[in-house]
């Protein structure tokens, strides 16, 4: 596939996203039966007539679910629907129990509002088109052939504990203006969606398990332009860093195309993590008409004003303010805020805070020692395995002088292996720094002995030189001590 | 040789309520009555072919325990003991549900629908499943997959449909209740025709929670019964709200038993629909219907003329909506997760077993609706068809609501003729069709509405149903008409009209 170079992409074409984010929120049962919806369970083992779609079944709706809706609406600045309807989705699909899927169509539960997200320092407003209720669909495992898909599988297999789990979608309207910001835009915007969600308590908003799922649509126009051009859907983009990576193919994919003097089609397309590139998924050629029509099994939903309004009052507050707020209380510097926000880690270091580190020792070990992680696994910095709770743990060892900062990324270490608490580590791995004075004396004697030049130098006054003989020290202890009172004692003895 | 003369007729001609009294008092018990119906059904099934399934062993345990319950001063339901028959669409645990459909054969429900739940819970005794028209469409049940059913009356004839089944058995004395289900008048039609009673309850006002759907909007379970009070005495016992069915109405369950019991309808209102009647209608159904209605003035109610000008687009409508949900209601049926799966040879893909499952499993008329209801419903001619009779629908309820507003209940013919012939109609779907003129618009409504015997009509001998309608949750009205007219009705005859049944059983 070719592409464009992302600059000279840029210079010919202006971006427009749409993005459209799945959130599986966190109620304990299902969006139409009581079933269970917590993951990872045995296949087909929360499951009942109703989510198995057996005849003569019937949904009913999960209260709790609503509830989140309209949360999440009115968190996105949405208006509430006074009155609306689920719909029916028809197609047939083996991991869509009922070959419908119930979803709302013109009818949904928020719409027409808008959020903000910071980027550089800079504030981006996104249009919300609507959000609205529906079921998740079972799992399908394709065994066998090339691809994963159904297409050439030798079979397949059906998990329908996930068919039934509330899913809320939220759609913006289309994204203009963000140029070559476009897949940092589209980041940004998903990163601020998952912290929000996070803070509404609706969803666990974990991509890589799939409750957070976001399919991105792309289309380029050529500068100046502003009639939209033909857009393609991404789909199977499954974390923070791929939305970004994904967008940005998309872009110089799609204007190699237009250069050459080609047409985009439209389609769904797949991203695949690890090439990084984009393949087409259904065309749409085929697309299917979904003979959507109001659901007849359930009756509207008429949310009562006062409802709306309490809910309103449980609603944290917006996500600017609350940045704005959280960088006077940390006292980060400008650039410091601008890093932690791009790096997704405003809610990491809220909690490692409210854990009990200080907030610049939460910044450091967020955007150092768990980001390296993060980049060479190519996952977000929640998907690490390291928690808000153990991070404060590992800095409270270091405060207590158990361990210093380099003997704590061996920590860091042990606990992403699954090696047990920062504790644990610190005791399996022996990292505790050595606070017996005789052996280190013994280290300090032999280091002096060993370098009777640099002894000289530091005598003749060149106390930089003393660095060395600590550097020495430190060795024989395996990095397991104090380097102040290492100096503190070669002084003692030299001077 | 007549019904009288038939074996067991002591007990089997009994209705529901003298019944129940005995088993309470123990003067018969339930498994002496649920044995002599079964032994009615051996007798006689075989040319009424009432019964998809007889669940002969399990009926009488469970009378055993009925009995043991009683025997033990337990308190019991109101119908304990009474044997009855379950139309084929309703899921009841361990018992194949086949919805009249080769798609779904052997299937066997892993749950209770909550009306079989609640006829258990008020130790009522299940006999078995009866034959339908395939998921519910027809008027005969000559589309059933499994073979028709037919008519006590004349079994040349239909016994209606799709709850012919349900008719049947109750009319032929192989159980003295039934429960049938009414998506355009699926339990009316079949009572009109045999003589029997059907109650279609007001949508909303009994559970469709293991109703195997056709069209969600319209389907409503309720009773047949061989009298009003029994009639009564079971929609009391299945009615009532269900939180698993969204559409089930939070209410109390009108007093349809001191309705039936009071049988009054001195000074009631009663509307005749101009538009039910005229041409298209059998002189003798109109002859008995308009006696029935003068009966009724005799009896001290006021007659009134009202038009429902909208119900002539009724047939039209309800062929647009029913067929629209249908289309999806049946999409389930895949192969993927239960009953039959054809074509599946390890090559094939699951869309082409699905296709070939759904090609050899579903019948004619079934696929005719499904492909009507996805066109009606595809995008381009959404808002012609189905959005249309959406609006249309709003124009029959308004109907309704005006009609209301100057009568307590309005009355019709059931239907506009008489049993017909197996094999008359099965080429000519809108002649089929035309014989849920009279009941479809209560459908699209959802208001109550219910057939009763009126006599048998002079030219043919055969049974003419009487409708009334009444404004939703007014269910009582129904029986307070249906107890006054038959009450009248079996003193000027001498007993129930059903005493003229020619018995099947002579008729092997």
């Amino acid at each position: 596939m070719t592409v464009l170079p992302y600059a000279d992409a840029l210079a010919a074409y202006d971006p427009v996203l749409g993005l459209e984010v799945h959130v599986e929120l966190n109620t304990t049962s299902k969006m139409f039966c009581g079933c269970s919806t917590a993951f990872g369970a045995e296949p087909n083992t929360q499951v009942c007539p109703v989510c198995l779609g057996l005849p003569g079944s019937l949904p009913a709706v999960n209260a709790k679910a609503v509830e989140s809706a309209i949360r999440i609406g009115l968190a996105l600045n949405c208006t509430i629907a006074e009155w609306c309807r689920f719909a029916r989705k028809n197609y047939f699909y083996p991991d869509m129990p009922k070959n419908y899927q119930i979803s709302q169509y013109d009818e949904p539960i928020a719409y027409d509002g808008w959020t903000e997200v910071v980027l550089d320092g800079e504030i981006y407003r996104i249009g919300i088109e609507r959000a609205h209720m529906e079921e998740d669909t079972g799992k399908s495992l394709h065994v066998g052939g090339a691809t994963g898909r159904i297409h050439g599988a030798d079979y397949s297999l059906l998990d329908y504990n996930r068919s039934g789990v509330p899913l809320i979608e939220i759609v913006t309207k289309p994204v203009e203006g963000t140029g070559a910001k476009a897949p940092e835009v589209a980041r940004a915007y998903v990163t601020m969606l998952r912290d929000l969600l996070r803070t509404l308590g609706v969803s666990d908003v974990r991509m890589e398990q799939g409750s957070l799922r976001c399919d991105a649509n792309v289309s380029l126009r050529p500068v100046g332009r502003s009639t939209f051009g033909t857009r393609t859907e991404t789909k199977n983009v499954n974390s923070l860093r791929s939305v970004e990576r994904a967008v940005r193919y998309e872009i110089t994919r799609q204007a190699a195309i237009l250069a050459s003097g080609g047409r985009v089609t439209q389609e769904t397309r797949h991203w695949h993590e690890d090439s990084g590139i984009t393949t087409p998924g259904r065309n749409k050629e085929t697309a299917e008409d979904y003979r959507y029509f109001p659901e007849p099994d359930l009756v509207p939903i008429a949310p009562s004003r006062e409802w709306v309004e309490e809910l309103h009052a449980t609603l944290p507050e917006p996500p600017t303010a609350r940045l704005k707020r959280v960088r006077a209380e940390w006292g980060f510097s400008e650039l410091e805020m601008r890093d932690v926000v791009s790096a997704g880690a405003v809610n990491a270091i809220e909690a490692t805070v409210a854990a009990g580190a200080t907030p610049q020792s939460a910044r450091k070990w967020w955007l150092t020692e768990i980001a390296r992680h993060a980049n060479e696994e190519g996952v977000d910095l929640e998907a690490v395995g390291v928690t808000p709770q153990q991070v404060a743990e590992i800095q409270a060892l270091v405060e207590n002088g158990t361990i210093n900062d380099k003997l704590a990324r061996q920590v860091f270490e042990g606990v992403i292996a699954g090696e047990g608490s920062p504790a644990e580590v610190v005791t399996a791995r022996k990292l505790a720094i050595v606070s017996d004075e005789g052996a280190l004396a013994a280290a300090v004697n032999e280091a002096i002995n060993a370098n009777p030049d640099i002894v000289d130098k530091i005598k003749s006054g060149k106390v930089q030189a003393t660095g060395a003989l600590i550097g020495s020290v430190m060795k024989q202890m395996r990095g397991q001590a104090d380097a102040a009172r290492v100096r503190e004692m070669i002084l003692e003895k030299i001077g | 040789m007549t019904l009288a003369e038939a074996p067991n007729a002591e007990t089997i001609r009994q209705t529901a309520v003298d019944l129940a009294t005995k088993i309470k008092s123990g003067e018969l018990s339930a498994v002496e009555v649920t044995r002599s119906h079964l032994d009615r059904i051996a007798e006689v099934d075989g040319e009424i072919h009432a019964f998809l399934y007889v669940d002969g062993e399990r009926a009488l345990a469970s009378a055993a325990r009925v009995d043991a319950k009683i025997a033990a001063g337990e308190p019991v339901g109101p119908l304990a003991g009474v044997p009855l028959a379950l139309k084929d669409i309703l899921t009841y645990t361990g018992a194949p549900t086949t919805c009249g459909s080769k798609i779904l054969e052997g299937w066997l429900p892993p749950y209770d629908a909550t009306v079989t739940r609640r006829l258990l819970d008020h130790d009522m005794v299940i006999l078995g499943k009866t034959n339908l028209d395939e998921f519910a469409m027809g008027s005969s049940t000559e589309n059933s997959a499994y073979g028709p059913t037919r008519n006590p009356w004349d079994t040349s004839r239909i016994p209606g449909g799709s709850g012919g089944g349900s008719a049947a058995a109750v009319a032929a004395f192989e159980a003295p209740l039934a429960i049938g289900t009414d998506t355009g008048g699926s339990i009316r039609q079949p009572a009109a025709v045999t003589g029997t009673v059907g109650v279609k309850p007001t949508y909303g006002g009994s559970s469709r929670y293991g109703l195997v759907a056709l069209a969600s909007s319209l389907d409503q379970p309720g009773p047949c019964a061989r009298s009003v009070l029994d009639a009564a005495l079971l929609h009391q016992v299945i009615a009532g709200h269900d939180p698993c069915d969204s559409t089930s109405i939070d209410q109390p369950v009108p007093d349809v038993v001191t309705a039936a019991r009071s049988a009054d309808v001195s000074r009631m209102k009663i509307g005749v629909v101009t538009e039910l009647g005229g041409e298209g209608y059998a002189p003798g159904v109109e002859q008995r219907f308009n006696e029935a209605v003068e009966l009724l003035a005799s009896l001290g109610a006021e007659i009134i003329e009202v038009s429902c000008p909208h119900f002539v687009y009724a047939l039209p409508t309800y062929y647009l909506i029913l067929p629209a949900e249908c289309s999806s209601n049946l999409a389930k049926f895949d192969a993927m997760r239960f009953g039959l799966r054809v074509g599946d040879d390890g090559f094939a893909s699951a869309e082409q077993v699905m296709a070939a499952t759904r090609e050899a499993g579903f019948g004619a008329e079934v696929k005719r609706r499904i492909i009507i209801g996805t066109y009606a419903l595809s995008s381009g001619y959404y808002e012609a068809y189905y959005g249309q009779a959406q609006k249309v629908r709003t124009l029959i309820s308004r109907d309704f609501d005006q009609a209301f507003s100057q009568a307590d209940v309005l009355v019709s013919p059931s239907t506009p003729i008489t049993a017909f012939k197996i094999g008359e109609k099965v080429d000519d779907p809108l002649a089929m069709y035309r014989n849920d003129l009279c009941t479809i618009p209560s459908n699209l409504a959802g208001n109550a509405s219910a057939s009763f015997p009126v006599g048998l009509a002079p030219e043919d001998g055969l049974p003419v149903g009487f409708q009334v309608m009444a404004p939703p949750l007014a269910d009582d009205r129904l029986y307070r008409v249906g107890g006054a007219l038959e009450a009248a009705l079996h003193s000027a005859w001498n007993g129930p009209l059903l005493d003229r049944l020619p018995d099947p059983g002579a008729l092997r």
